[in-house]
């Protein structure tokens, strides 16, 4: 072994050594005091942490649903991760996808039953500003109900409500009276809507 | 045209205007009543008739002058010289201001018999008719409060009259210029009222809202239509006794004017559904083309085509500009014994490159598939008079498309198939959804897009006459495969 290569065996040495120091340092050690945390501003760990959610949004054709993988804030309950998956699904779409959900609508209340039913409570706009047409309506609709029950597995099925009541359709066709289930149909894996179903959809019979 | 307004004595009143109507439409004449009697502003007349009016100021008085013809009439005078014979008028002719009042017989008595058009003035009926028109008198009453509730209509002298059931009324379209309607009709058992519709040819009786699609019969006799309507009450929610094929059918308004009826025809009535209307516009393309419309002119043209061509009833659940509820619509169909529902719209989407037409037939959820497999066990057989029984189906309102649904599913392919001959069709021309209105509707139905309105071509297209002329005759070409499909499978 010539010297060049003992220096670098201790180099190395060493720095194993350090390296096994700082880990049993770190496992060992009380950790910071929390006054620290209560003096600042920065959320707190579980609140930075994200979930990859299966959101759901226009092709760019308006054609078919997308489903799109997006961060969503990490929450501790069903009902508290709804809330945030329905947060940022009613957020502006990604490019290149085209929101289907009317700009202005906001999420007035989430829950979920026992049974399975999540109840997804909308203001007007989603009524008010829809632009119209069975299409339209369907991602409408479907968007939420499968970014739902795609990313809570307690859910299998979404009943919608408009400003805290029942209603028939949000634009004269879709039926929204009763809970409705995860529905793949108009959902296309990428951004042609002429491309195939990706495979774990499940389209209707 | 805008009609100047009559100054008003202190203790005039000023009645409903006259209507003047003739070929060229109908104007608004008011009038105003002055010592008793009814008067008409001589600006006004010059304004309606094309007539030379001259005010002779030495001698008190003023003339009209119509081709060569001439009127004179003095102040306080209740006559006038016309062509040289003297007209009595019922009150003499005055000026208030700078303004000259004559009595409103003053047209029909001096400036009829000088005027090339005959002027009709019916006063009772507040109209002003001009010209060689067909107004026929309209007579309504109440024979009894029921339920059901019976109403006889008379039309003087006798004139084809059209009859269409839609949501909460029915609605009858005289063959005629205008109607002298001899009502009111008090709001009386299921019958809230009679009334001249929107156009001056069609009266509609407004029904309760516990009234169910009313059976009407048409006879003449006498130089008179007379038309005989009966309001029974709506059969009760949420259940739906369905119909057995053997049921009484409602009898058609005038099968002596419908060629090619059968005997007992598997297809009496068809329900067409116009979507949206009122305040729900739909969908509204950049050109400015709202859905709404579209659906009505095409339901229109259809129900043409089927009232002609095959003598079957239709209903509309809307023939004018107005919002209507999804269960309106469903009840129109329903009540109305529908066998076929039609409801039409157009698309929309949030890009302008989809296009074509597309027809959906209703998708049955657990509910939906539950109810379809125990419509068998949940029937009820009731007694009947004069011995055995009849089935009755008890389904719930809301899932009564589950026991037609494969029929749906025939009609929506036979539609597509017609359709596509005749108009672009879209990349998922046959698709099912939880559609709210089918989903209601107790007899085989299905929803036409027409066409999507946010593709600038299509929308185009979908605002001539060429592309709705195509899509009423595709859905009607289906309506009769449809018709085949039905007695084949009601043959034993």
């Amino acid at each position: 072994m010539s010297r060049r290569a003992k220096i670098y065996l201790a180099a190395l040495v060493l720095a194993l050594i350090g390296v096994t120091w700082a880990l049993v340092r770190l496992f060992t050690e009380p950790r910071p005091a929390p006054a620290a945390a209560a003096t600042t501003t920065a959320p707190a760990p579980a609140e930075s942490a994200h979930i990859t959610a299966t959101l759901f949004y226009a092709s760019s054709d308006g054609r078919s649903l997308v489903p799109v993988r997006r961060e969503v804030p990490l929450a501790s309950t069903v009902v508290d991760q709804g809330r945030q998956i329905l947060t940022v699904q009613l957020q502006e779409a990604p490019q290149p996808y085209v929101q289907v959900i009317p700009e202005g609508t906001t999420l007035r209340a989430f829950y979920v039953t026992d049974r399975g039913d999540a109840f997804v409570d909308l203001s007007g706009e989603i009524v008010s500003a829809h632009p119209g047409g069975s299409l339209n309506e369907l991602l409408t609709v479907y968007a939420i109900v499968n970014a739902v029950v795609a990313n809570l597995p307690a859910v299998q099925r979404v009943q919608l409500l408009v400003e805290g009541r029942e209603v028939d359709t949000i634009a004269g066709h879709v039926d929204v009276r009763r809970p409705l289930e995860r529905d793949d149909t108009l959902v296309r894996d990428g951004r042609d809507g002429d491309a195939p179903p990706q495979e774990d959809s499940n389209p209707r019979k | 045209m805008a009609l100047a307004t009559i100054p008003q004595a202190q203790d005039a009143t000023a009645p409903p205007p006259l209507t003047l109507v003739s070929r060229d439409g109908r104007r608004t004449v008011p009038t105003t009543i002055s010592g008793g009697r009814e008067l008409i502003a001589l600006d006004d007349i010059a304004a309606l008739f094309p007539v030379a009016v001259r005010e002779d100021s030495l001698a008190g008085g003023f003339t009209i002058t119509y081709r060569g013809k001439t009127i004179v009439a003095s102040a306080d005078q209740p006559m006038a010289s016309v062509d040289g014979r003297i007209v009595a008028l019922p009150s003499p002719i005055t000026r208030t201001g700078r303004r000259w009042l004559v009595p409103v017989e003053f047209l029909p008595r001096a400036l009829g018999p000088i005027y090339d058009r005959k002027i009709d003035l019916r006063r009772a009926a507040r109209l002003l008719l001009v010209g060689d028109l067909r107004v026929p008198r309209v007579s309504a009453r109440i024979e009894a409060t029921g339920p059901p509730t019976r109403a006889a209509l008379a039309i003087t002298p006798a004139t084809p009259v059209n009859i269409v059931a839609e949501a909460g009324r029915l609605v009858l379209t005289v063959e005629a210029d205008a109607l002298e309607p001899v009502f009111p009709v008090t709001a009386s058992g299921l019958i809230d009222g009679v009334r001249i519709g929107d156009q001056p040819n069609v009266v509609v009786i407004a029904l309760d809202r516990q009234a169910a699609i009313p059976r009407t019969t048409i006879a003449t006799a006498d130089n008179a239509t007379r038309v005989a309507i009966e309001v029974p009450v709506a059969e009760a929610r949420p259940a739906v006794p369905a119909a057995p094929a053997t049921d009484p059918r409602l009898p058609l308004p005038d099968t002596s004017r419908l060629p090619g009826l059968e005997p007992q025809p598997v297809l009496q009535t068809l329900a067409i559904d116009p979507g949206h209307g009122g305040d729900e516009v739909g969908v509204r393309g950049a050109g400015g083309l709202e859905e709404k419309q579209l659906t009505l002119d095409v339901a229109r043209r259809l129900r043409t085509l089927v009232e002609r061509g095959l003598g079957v009833r239709v209903i509309l659940t809307r023939d004018d500009d107005r919002t209507v509820g999804i269960d309106e619509r469903a009840a129109a169909a329903n009540n109305g014994k529908a066998d076929l529902l039609l409801s039409l719209h157009a698309n929309g989407a949030l890009s302008g490159t989809p296009s074509g037409a597309e027809v959906f037939y209703d998708e049955l959820d657990r509910e939906g598939l539950a109810v379809r497999s125990a419509v068998a066990a949940n029937s009820v057989s009731l007694p009947v008079i004069g011995g055995g029984t009849r089935t009755i189906d008890v389904v719930p309102w809301e899932l009564a498309q589950a026991r037609h649904i494969d029929a749906s599913a025939t009609l929506a392919s036979m539609l597509e198939q017609e359709l596509r001959q005749r108009v672009p069709m879209g990349q998922r021309p046959i698709q099912q959804g939880p559609m709210r209105l089918l989903s209601a509707a107790n007899m085989p139905a299905v929803l036409v897009e027409m066409a999507y309105l946010t593709n600038a071509a299509q929308e185009k297209a979908a605002a001539g006459d060429e592309f709705k002329n195509a899509v009423a005759q595709a859905l009607y070409n289906a309506i009769v495969r449809f018709r085949g499909y039905l007695e084949e499978t009601a043959a034993p």
